[in-house]
């Protein structure tokens, strides 16, 4: 499953910043760590902040914080956002046929996995695989 | 084997337990199967490498339970862990019931010389599944198959 750029944005920050909810970090740091455009990330904090999952500080040493709740958010709920994601499948040419009809029922069973899994894992959890990851020594640092 | 957590207790499961895990089992799904119950005892409460643990908290109270046992070459697979059936008393939700339970059940299957552990869930059991990726559970190489066999074979004979 691939994910679209403003997804991994969102959840790049969402869980960089859920790490440590009393931290601020800047967009110009979260954007440089992971490599990605800061006007993008721009766009995408404000639909956060927008969500309630991150707010805005002023002032010296501002930045974002986070500001949802990291043991309740779900990887989907961010996803969501950004992406059609378990949503139905969009009307298409041969939908109605036969042959359209059985790809309808094998592609909503992938979307029904990926939903279901995304909506299992909140972002605690995901932390927690990150840490996890690291003490056994399974994480690429080099990249990092 | 009594493990504590916070409170809690964790102990094998007796005879005279059955008929809480019922009435638990019952307040969480709606549904009485005293009978299953009481066969899930028989079967897991008595045997060495299947476990019927129970959860108490300080007053002696049935708060959960969890069952598990090890199988042994289903689908091709080396000996592993399974966990099939875990209940939390909703009241004590968020106080570290099923990890407890959890960990309790993995350090018991871990002395059975298992080192994989496994369930299975409805794609929509939104809270367990979190509740056991919380744990450090992940998709595994298995995928759960079915058909209906009402209305005829779907297949070909081959």
């Amino acid at each position: 499953m691939r994910l679209q750029k403003a997804t991994r944005c969102a959840l790049f920050a969402v869980l960089e910043l859920a790490q440590d909810s009393e931290r601020q970090v800047s967009a110009a740091d979260i954007a440089d760590k992971y490599g990605i455009s800061a006007n993008h990330l721009a766009k995408v904090l404000r639909d956060l902040a927008r969500a309630g999952l991150v707010e805005s500080m002023r002032g010296a040493g501002g930045g974002y914080r986070f500001s949802g709740n990291a043991k309740r958010v779900t990887l989907y709920e961010i996803v969501e956002m950004f992406e059609d994601v378990g949503r139905g499948l969009r009307p298409e040419a041969g939908d109605h046929s036969p042959i359209g009809q059985a790809l309808n029922q094998v592609t909503t069973e992938i979307d029904e996995i990926a939903v279901s899994t995304l909506k299992s894992i909140t972002l605690a959890t995901l932390l927690k695989l990150m840490h996890r990851m690291a003490a056994d020594g399974s994480l690429n640092l080099e990249d990092a | 084997m009594p493990d504590t957590n916070k409170g809690l207790t964790v102990r094998s499961s007796e005879a005279s337990d059955v008929a809480l895990v019922v009435q638990l089992d019952a307040r969480i799904t709606g549904l009485n199967k005293a009978d299953y119950w009481a066969d899930m005892f028989e079967r897991y409460g008595k045997r060495d490498d299947r476990y019927f643990l129970i959860a108490e908290d300080s007053k002696g109270t049935l708060v959960g339970f969890i069952i598990g046992e090890v199988r042994a070459w289903e689908f091709g697979s080396p000996p592993s862990g399974w966990v099939f059936a875990l209940g939390v008393d909703p009241d004590t939700r968020l106080m570290k019931v099923g990890s407890t339970l959890f960990e309790a059940i993995c350090a018991c299957l871990t002395r059975s010389g298992v080192d994989t552990v496994r369930t299975m869930l409805a794609r929509d059991d939104e809270l367990n599944m979190a509740f056991f990726r919380s744990q450090g559970m992940m998709g595994g190489p298995f995928i759960q198959l079915e058909m209906a066999l009402t209305g005829g074979s779907q297949g070909e004979a081959s």
